[in-house]
């Protein structure tokens, strides 16, 4: 523990991903450097600016929350690839795949008998408890046998071959779009560099969810399954991904007030009347999918959809309920759950994560406020958290109020070294943080890890929070093939 | 297969461009009335402000009719939801939540439209620039229009489209002429005069008729030849037979997709029939401003109708 620990903190020296400590260009970057010292940066630059003007054009933006006036903005985008090798890669998908299997595993045992809690390795607080645990779910039996359709497991690098978890985002994970839009942006603007290097595609990602939807289709579905993207609305800040999912699967995107139950089924509103849908990609918390059996003042979702569901008259993907998985308190139990699921010992590690619901950790974590990153229970998006090492006195002060008053919303986690990748700085290329989201399909008979994914950078210098929401950027991430 | 909500976002979405495309057109051709100094300026954005629906917005906010204020409100005020940069935003929007009924180019001409006319129309407008900017608009929105019959399907959500743009542009000519009917008038003692001149030109050029006006008849207008070749001409563009025919061809597109009539294609048709058997001296006859005041009812209560029949709303 000392050992990792001491690698983990923000004092060490981040792993640079694409240069050893003596200057030398990695294997996998090999390709691209070489590429790259024949390339004059003021051009790069140039195409930068391009890159810009096209993601503005084709409407690649995002809602802020709050910001009114420029309400839609562009993620910045870094032209310089995040290169993982195929043997990196192999491990990352044996490791996903085995923590997938082991989410859909644990979500089944948790809504029918809960064997892991009578075997005393997870405490039954943590479920009772637990906001999201959906007592409407007990019990029953998701189409196909598939809790989580689309899982997008974050990864964090801090050395040469350590990958950690960091969340597991098995409720509604968002980002795929940029995933693609990325490759297609370098594809456009660097079609050379393609054919020098093997890259594996991404862009099939939409038919693989949409295999993956299908298959999972309810009892109700007789003929080809008619699938929709259910999206909160032009407001939301994903939705430009809504959109482009619905477009790149052929699918309907649908909003709550399209939809109601009609003839026990759920169904929409068309032009010429009201038609089932057999699988809806919802992308709307549980909390606001059925006003008559969760929030009644939502206006998302549709009155009545969890008894057609629990009746086998649609799929939701992903289930209700399966944030019970993914909250951070359960995520420090990951370890146990994979070994308990799989009987083996997990691919991937866990960051070490102390509970502040538990007396030793609380005191551990309240002596190391400075040190550590503090977050909430059921946060995401990089807000409410506290990171020790970048905080002022009176913010470390402000959050141990909050901290001591409501210990059990909080875990805290060592400041991680994240890893570094190269962006294009004005003074060349300058090392930034950065992390990884790939994404995974469930369906009933296989997983399918696209071979990339979403790697979110810490567009300034130092910085360790990578979130778009934060000012945060992507980056296209290759992973090259086998040759 | 397609969402009631789909539709009613395409059929507002290119009745809110052929709007904004309209609005700038006539602001262009109150800019030139003003500048002929044979009327008042002020009468002259009274009776623009009047035809665009937004006299009494105006006013709330503005003492005096004066060129540079009543170009600025009829073409960037957010105040104002009929100027043209508002109602290219709102189109834009309604692109944004129909974006998988879009191809890339439809999408892409009408975000990219959007952004500059923004940019455009983000600080006043100088006198000097307005020309360019008229044109910018019509520019703008010709491209959407362009794309839309490039490479859109010619489906239902092509009909949608067409019927929005039709319902709106009937509304508009009518307005036009509503606004003008008097100078059309026979009886009115100006007749000949130089002032009549400039007053039948404004209105063919608020209607973008004024060239294929004067290719048909040689320079030579008359007024009643002026309101014939803008109510029951069927070449132009911009008639209101040319409308309603139009609006009659998608109806029945959608009848036979989906193999159904509705009541708004009986209305539809009636309005076509009407307008078929009559002719420009019995519209006089019974009066211009009274055919008009009817036409944008029953025009509006078409739009109704349709809006009902292929359920835009819950």
């Amino acid at each position: 523990m000392c050992m990792r620990q001491a690698k983990l903190l923000g004092a060490c020296v981040a792993f640079n991903e694409m240069k050893d400590d003596t200057g030398a260009v990695r294997e996998p970057y090999e390709g691209y450097a070489q590429w790259f010292d024949g390339y004059a940066s003021a051009d790069l630059r140039r195409k930068a600016r391009e890159a810009e003007t096209f993601f503005r054009r084709t409407g690649i933006t995002f809602n802020v929350y709050g910001a009114s006036e420029a309400d839609e903005r562009l993620i910045p985008f870094d032209l310089v690839p995040r290169i993982i090798s195929a043997r990196e890669w192999a491990r990352l998908e044996r490791g996903i795949e085995q923590r997938v299997r082991a989410i859909n595993a644990f979500l089944h045992d948790l809504y029918h008998k809960q064997e892991i809690i009578r075997a005393g390795r997870i405490p039954l607080s943590l479920i009772e408890n637990n906001d999201a645990f959906l007592p409407q779910m007990i019990g029953v039996e998701p189409p196909g046998g598939v809790y989580t359709h689309v899982v997008g497991t974050d990864l964090v690098r801090t050395g040469e071959n350590e990958f950690f978890v960091l969340e597991d985002n098995a409720r509604t994970p968002s980002g795929v779009s940029y995933m693609i839009e990325n490759r297609e942006t370098m594809l456009r603007m660097f079609p050379e560099l393609f054919s020098r290097i093997p890259v594996h595609p991404v862009g099939d990602y939409p038919t693989n969810l949409r295999r993956a939807l299908t298959r999972s289709a309810p009892a109700a579905c007789h003929g080809r399954p008619t699938v929709a993207v259910l999206t909160p609305g032009v407001h939301n800040s994903a939705y430009f991904e809504h959109a482009f999912l619905a477009d790149q699967m052929g699918a309907e995107l649908v909003e709550g007030h399209d939809l109601r139950v009609v003839d026990g089924r759920v169904a929409m509103r068309t032009t010429q009347g009201f038609t089932p849908i057999d699988v809806i990609y919802r992308r709307v918390d549980d909390d606001f999918l059925d006003p008559l059996n969760f929030r009644p003042d939502s206006m998302l979702g549709v009155p009545g959809i969890m008894d057609i569901y629990r009746a086998g008259g649609i799929t939701i993907a992903n289930a209700p309920g399966t944030g019970v998985a993914d909250d951070k308190a359960v995520y420090s139990y990951m370890p146990e759950i994979v070994e308990f699921y799989t009987g083996k010992p997990p691919i991937l590690q866990n960051v070490p994560t102390w509970r502040c619901s538990e007396p030793d950790g609380l005191a551990y974590v309240l002596d190391h406020l400075g040190e550590l990153v503090v977050k909430e229970v059921h946060g995401s998006g990089g807000y409410g958290m506290l990171v020790g090492p970048a905080a002022s006195k009176a913010e470390i002060a402000a959050f141990r109020k909050k901290l001591t008053a409501r210990p059990a919303n909080y875990i805290a986690q060592p400041t991680l070294a994240l890893s570094t990748v190269p962006v294009l700085a004005r003074s060349g290329l300058a090392p930034r943080h950065v992390d990884l989201r790939p994404f995974v399909l469930v369906s009933p008979d296989r997983i399918d890890i696209t071979p990339g994914g979403l790697t979110r950078v810490a567009m300034k210098k130092g910085s360790l929070v990578v979130n778009s929401s934060q000012g945060g950027g992507t980056k296209d991430t290759w992973i090259l093939e086998d040759r | 297969m397609m969402l009631g909500r789909t539709a009613c976002g395409l059929y507002w979405m290119f009745r809110q461009l052929e709007r904004s495309e309209n609005t700038a057109r006539l602001v262009e051709a109150g800019f030139r009335m003003a500048l002929t100094r044979s009327v008042s300026a002020s009468s002259e954005w009274d009776s623009v402000m009047t035809t665009a629906g937004c006299r009494d917005a105006y006013l709330d906010s503005h003492a005096r009719f004066e060129t540079d204020t009543a170009i600025d409100f009829l073409m960037r005020s957010k105040d104002n939801p009929a100027s043209v940069l508002t109602l290219f935003a709102n189109a834009r929007q309604n692109a944004r939540q129909v974006r998988t009924a879009l191809t890339r180019e439809v999408w892409e001409a009408v975000n990219e439209g959007w952004m500059t006319l923004r940019d455009a129309l983000a600080r006043p407008v100088r006198i000097a620039e307005l020309p360019g900017l008229i044109s910018t608009v019509r520019q703008q929105s010709a491209l959407v229009r362009g794309m839309l019959y490039g490479t859109m399907l010619q489906d239902d959500i092509f009909n949608y489209a067409r019927l929005g743009t039709f319902i709106e542009r009937a509304d508009n000519t009518a307005r036009i002429l509503d606004v003008k009917y008097y100078v059309l008038l026979p009886a009115t003692s100006y007749v000949g005069s130089s002032l009549d001149n400039v007053q039948w030109e404004t209105v063919l050029r608020s209607a973008s008729a004024d060239r294929s006006y004067h290719w048909l008849h040689g320079g030579d207008s008359k007024p009643s030849e002026i309101a014939d070749f803008l109510i029951l001409d069927r070449r132009m563009p911009r008639s209101l037979y040319y409308c309603c025919c139009e609006v009659v061809d998608n109806l029945a597109a959608l009848a036979r997709l989906y193999d159904v009539r509705k009541p708004s294609h009986d209305m539809a048709e009636e309005a076509q029939a009407r307008l078929n058997r009559t002719t420009i001296d019995e519209i006089f006859e019974a009066g211009l401003h009274e055919f008009i005041a009817d036409f944008l009812v029953r025009n509006n209560a078409l739009g109704s109708q349709i809006e009902t029949d292929y359920r835009f709303y819950e």
